[in-house]
């Protein structure tokens, strides 16, 4: 272990003597902003890197127009609304669904399975699936409207807001002046994209990009193996989460993904529109379709005014900089997505940083 | 955060973390405050003529009723002898009230007060009162149980938040994070459930032999219900404007609870326990209180986890295994599994 770890402050000065000043590294996946944080990396790793929480929390870059548009449901009896539970806390305009839903018409699951299982159980009512997630929840949403219209189940609406995580990496990188040196990549959606997915970012951009898993040490020869790259100015793709993940990725599940949805245009929670980042439902699946069924109404939100999210993900700003910070932007009830996600760059430095919370 | 008056009660409001918290000092205690339960200690320390008691009440509402290594009987009676305890008192008797709802199996109802009965014996507590409510289905969940209980303060126990002191260690008698990944794994569903077992025992025996070894070595007790350690150490914290220092590697978890939590992405610090107490113990007397849990059945993988530090701040500060250090934030309330 400490061998390891050595050997990434080693990279680490190689890399910031290169570039002649701070290393940035952005973790894409939330998952991986929860391992930094738990194993307390930041704090064992030298000044001279800075990792950058990125915008991989599904959950939190959810529009708030997108939650809205589900609790125009909430006071229907003849409907059961079914999320995943991380999404409950998300705020819309007016409340989260953990807010503003009674008595049980709300449904917490584990996987887009079970959307199945309470469609049978309740004949008589309609369950308005929360559709959201990346390349890893959308197989499993495919497989439901598959098996929904094979079976001809009709009380299922799908209300599909997943996305993709390159097109947001590639957003990024256009930003002016953005920091961002290179990319830790989400182990679980390179599972299914496959490694490969991400060469449009090193061979347009040259950033490197190297995929993880989520143990603490992994997310540390990741750094090493980034820092390595440019301290050498080589970018590449590149994996220590080998075993799991293939060039190609897991071509059953990204071939039911095009089948089942088309890729259009999307808004993502502070961070505005992105171009073909969004998955939304083939004509084909019509029937099942939320948007065409329940008539539900997407209003995508303004600037969120005053969150400055998108300096934070690229790392221009840190979060007590932002004019909301702590004051009407906090855990309990945050603007931007950053604070949103338990562990986003804002609500970490919130919750684990309390003495730098005054600047 | 504040209440509103327009706010709802939210299900985190019941999960033993922040809002909890929130909830009680800004509604509960403003409307019945008083002097001795203003001090939220886990029971009421009262004067009888000349004995010291102290007195408690829990509502239990787990689902499911049944679990791998106990049921919602033994969790009533063992709650609320565990409250007793770590107050230092003698848990004497019980009180024990049903909230039933129509329709449930006869069956359901005689095991799970077999079982509630028997925990009750083992630790020579008498139920001696107690009452039964039916109401209409749909308005609980099968059943409801509250248990309240009085205990005889040990004559050598001199706990609470205001004897803890910097230096002092901290030790939990056992591994963490079992009944809560129990239920949870249960619920979900998970593959994970049938190796799970609920640490839901009573912590009265160790509790009582530590204080009678040690007297008033022995600071303060706490058994980490929800909210888990992280709750516990937070309030700590809270109560006595210092800090506390705890060590990754020395925290004993099962390695299925920690696979099982990695998986649906909670933190394990935060998860509950029903068997377990946190015990702070001058730091001359550590060693001693730490053999002395280990002698006890349940105490077998018990361990000196951190210490009382002077901070700076009131904050509970985790040195990692990778040895990196965070702040063990206070729950929120209600731990739910991530898609991300
Ligand atoms: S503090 Fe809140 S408003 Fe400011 S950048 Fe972070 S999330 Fe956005």
């Amino acid at each position: 272990m400490l061998e390891r770890i050595n050997e990434a402050y080693t990279q680490i000065a190689r890399a910031q003597k290169t570039l002649g000043r701070t290393v940035n590294i952005m973790e894409v996946c939330g998952t991986h902003t929860v391992t930094i944080f738990r194993a307390g990396l930041r704090s064992a790793l030298p000044e001279g890197l800075k990792l950058l929480s990125g915008p991989g929390c599904p959950v939190c870059i959810t529009d708030q127009g997108y939650i809205d548009a589900i609790l125009a449901f909430a006071d229907r009896t003849d409907i059961i609304i079914a999320t995943y539970g991380d999404m409950i806390r998300v705020p819309g305009r007016n409340g989260s669904l953990e807010q503003k839903t009674n008595r049980g018409n709300i449904k917490i699951i584990l996987s887009a399975e079970d959307v199945l299982k309470l469609a049978k159980q309740n004949p008589d009512k309609k369950i308005l699936f929360v559709a959201v997630g990346f390349e890893t929840t959308a197989p499993a949403t495919a497989v439901l409207a598959n098996e929904a219209l094979q079976q001809g189940i009709k009380n299922i609406a799908i209300f599909s807001n997943h996305k993709l995580v390159v097109p947001a990496m590639a957003s990024l990188l256009t930003t002016k002046n953005h920091r961002i040196d290179a990319f830790i990549c989400p182990g679980h959606v390179s599972v299914i994209i496959g490694c490969d997915a991400y060469l449009p970012i090193v061979e347009q951009f040259h950033k490197p990009c190297v995929v993880a898993g989520f143990e603490p040490m992994q997310i540390i020869d990741a750094i090493s193996e980034i820092c390595r790259q440019l301290a050498e100015d080589e970018p590449q793709l590149g994996s220590v989460y080998q075993a799991a993940v293939k060039p190609g990725g897991n071509e059953t599940a990204k071939k039911i993904i095009n089948d089942t949805f088309d890729i259009s245009d999307g808004y993502w929670r502070g961070l505005g529109e992105i171009k073909k980042s969004t998955l939304k439902l083939k004509e084909k699946f019509s029937s099942l379709d939320a948007e065409k069924q329940l008539g539900v109404k997407f209003i995508p939100e303004e600037d969120l005014t005053g969150c400055c999210c998108g300096e934070v993900l690229c790392g221009l700003m840190d979060p007590p900089d932002c004019g909301l910070f702590a004051t009407s932007c906090t855990p309990d009830s945050p603007v931007g997505p950053c604070m949103v996600s338990s562990e986003g760059a804002c609500a970490a430095w919130f919750k684990y940083t309390r003495k730098k919370r005054q600047k | 955060m504040m209440m509103a008056d327009d706010d709802k009660i939210l299900l985190a409001h019941g999960g033993g973390g922040r809002l909890t918290n929130e909830l009680i000092r800004s509604v509960i205690i403003s409307a019945l405050g008083n002097y001795t339960l203003s001090k939220l200690t886990d029971s009421a320390e009262l004067k009888i003529g000349q004995t010291d008691i102290c007195f408690t009440t829990d509502s239990f509402v787990v689902k499911p009723l049944f679990f791998n290594g106990g049921d919602i009987g033994k969790l009533a009676v063992c709650g609320t002898i565990n409250d007793l305890a770590v107050g230092g008192a003698k848990p004497l008797v019980l009180s024990l009230s049903l909230i039933i709802e129509e329709g449930l199996e006869l069956e359901v109802l005689r095991k799970i007060l077999h079982s509630a009965a028997k925990a009750a014996k083992q630790e020579n507590v008498e139920i001696v009162c107690g009452d039964t409510k039916v109401v209409e289905a749909g308005a609980a969940d099968k059943i409801f149980i509250n248990t309240s209980g009085i205990g005889l303060k040990l004559p050598k126990a001199d706990v609470g938040f205001e004897k803890i002191a910097a230096g002092d260690k901290i030790i939990i008698t056992g591994t963490i994070g079992d009944h809560g990944m129990t239920i949870i794994s249960h619920r979900e569903g998970t593959k994970f459930e049938s190796d799970l077992k609920s640490d839901c025992a009573p912590v009265s025996e160790i509790c009582g032999k530590v204080i009678e070894a040690l007297g008033d070595d022995i600071k303060f007790m706490r058994d980490p219900t929800r909210g888990g350690l992280a709750a516990t150490l937070n309030e700590i914290v809270n109560q006595t404007n210092l800090g506390i220092e705890i060590e990754e590697s020395q925290i004993p978890v099962n390695p299925t609870v920690r696979a099982a939590a990695d998986m649906l992405g909670f933190d394990i610090l935060n998860i509950a326990n029903e068997g377990k107490a946190v015990i702070v113990v001058s730091p001359q007397k550590a060693q001693k209180c730490l053999e002395i849990c280990q002698s006890c059945e349940i105490g077998k993988e018990a361990a000196i986890i951190g210490q009382i530090i002077q901070g700076t701040e009131p904050l509970v500060e985790l040195i990692t295994m990778i040895k990196g250090r965070r702040i063990v934030p206070m729950p929120y309330g209600r731990e739910l599994p991530r898609i991300c």
